[in-house]
């Protein structure tokens, strides 16, 4: 064949969870320690297109990302279309829990964005010795809401426009063009409220604070890595988790915003490079 | 100034096709200074500025003069390289009805942001 396709092979995975069947869609490329790897609210696994396609981290590690239910081309349950989709902070932990055991990782590594820099915090707390480092991108530990997001779900506005206006200058500046548009157009494929409902946990049921106390970073290294742009998840606010959490590894990455794996990939890849040495590091 | 929307905008394709459904007018406040900005299917039609006695508008971009400069710097600091930078750091609100503003936010970011390395409101 003369095409050259990318190293990233998706699959479908029926997966009962809680009562109810979900269809998840997988994605994955590379060999070794696994990567598990979570998108941001209202997004998919796109977002890790660039470290799934970077040979010197694929050669140490099998990168994989599942799209949370009702995102990406992972189904919503049925009977969706008689329910309020609301992501909480207990089904958020555990589905990613239930994955990786299913999917009989060997104590993964775990890195979530956003609401997933949020949500492995959790994870950190609760399932530390499930996973051998966890990385939180943009990580907060409290909901801070700092508009009306009703207005992602209201009929009369269009709910992909609402999305684009609500995220497009959570990126830097500097970002290229490119990426930028990339990052938003996964956006402006969320179903509707979607977004909205994985918001329920970052301003509503996602406070992560009492748990701080329970992270033991000599059982599973925790890094935070934040960009500086990003006033949605403020570099101060990850600085607090720090303070909370002795030992945990903070990274304030200058030149980028709320999006780092997929609004700049090359220049997270400088930053994310030698966490990722220092994770396969032997012994 | 605020008056160079109509040639800063105008011009700009992607732009006016983006507002090709929105026809409203909003007001902009620069600190003490405010400014109207008449919109019909995507141009700015015309820009009046202020003090205004009995001023009708949809919505309102009221913000503080410093945080409009941060704004408009070619390359703004971390938090002011966007509007909902300016409200989380409590530098902007957005006041009226907002249906349009929020069905149209791409569009309204894109007009306040053609100021951008222009000069802004100075």
């Amino acid at each position: 064949m003369s095409v050259a396709f990318e190293p990233i092979v998706g699959r479908y995975l029926p997966f009962a969870f809680q009562g109810r069947t979900y269809r998840l869609y997988i994605e994955e490329a590379g060999q070794g320690i696994p990567l598990l790897c979570l998108h941001t609210a209202g997004s998919d696994t796109r977002q890790y297109r660039a470290l799934m396609n970077d040979a010197q981290i694929t050669q140490r590690f099998r990168v994989i990302a599942f799209d949370l239910p009702w995102h990406g081309k992972s189904s919503p349950p049925a009977g969706w279309h008689e329910e309020e989709y609301k992501l909480t902070r207990d089904f958020y932990i555990e589905i990613i829990v239930a994955v990786a055991r299913a999917l009989e990782l060997d104590r993964p590594v775990v890195m979530g964005c956003s609401i997933g820099g949020r949500v492995v915090l959790g994870l950190a707390a609760d399932h530390a010795d499930a996973f051998r480092a966890i990385i939180g991108l943009q990580s907060s530990a409290s909901p801070s809401a700092y508009y009306d997001i009703s207005w992602l779900d209201h009929p009369g506005v269009d709910h992909s426009e609402a999305a684009l206006g609500a995220v497009s200058g959570l990126m830097a500046p500097m970002s290229p063009e490119t990426e930028r548009w990339e990052t938003l157009w996964h956006y402006m494929q969320g179903g509707p409220g979607v977004f909205y409902g994985d918001l329920h946990f970052y301003t509503v049921d996602g406070d992560l604070k009492d748990r701080l106390r329970q992270i033991d970073t000599t059982r599973c290294p925790l890094y935070l890595l934040t960009g500086e742009y990003d006033y949605s998840c403020k570099p101060e606010y990850t600085l607090e988790v720090g303070k909370a959490v002795p030992g945990a590894r903070i990274t304030i990455m200058k030149g980028l915003g709320h999006f780092p794996m997929s609004e700049n990939p090359a220049l997270f890849r400088s930053f994310i490079l030698p966490v990722l040495d220092e994770i396969a590091r032997p012994g | 100034m605020l008056e160079r929307l109509p040639d800063l905008v105008n011009g700009n394709t992607a732009l006016v096709r983006r507002g090709r459904c929105f026809s409203a007018t909003f007001l902009v406040e620069v600190g003490p200074r405010g400014w109207l900005v008449h919109v019909r299917d995507g141009r700015v039609t015309s820009v009046e500025r202020g003090p205004f006695r009995m001023a009708s508008w949809s919505f309102a971009l009221r913000g503080t003069a410093e945080g409009w400069a941060k704004f408009w710097q070619p390359v703004p600091p971390p938090y002011y390289q966007d509007m909902f930078g300016l409200l989380r750091q409590g530098e902007l609100r957005f006041e009226g009805d907002l249906l349009p503003l929020w069905a149209n936010m791409l569009y309204v970011k894109g007009v306040m942001g053609a100021l951008r390395g222009n000069g802004g409101a100075s």
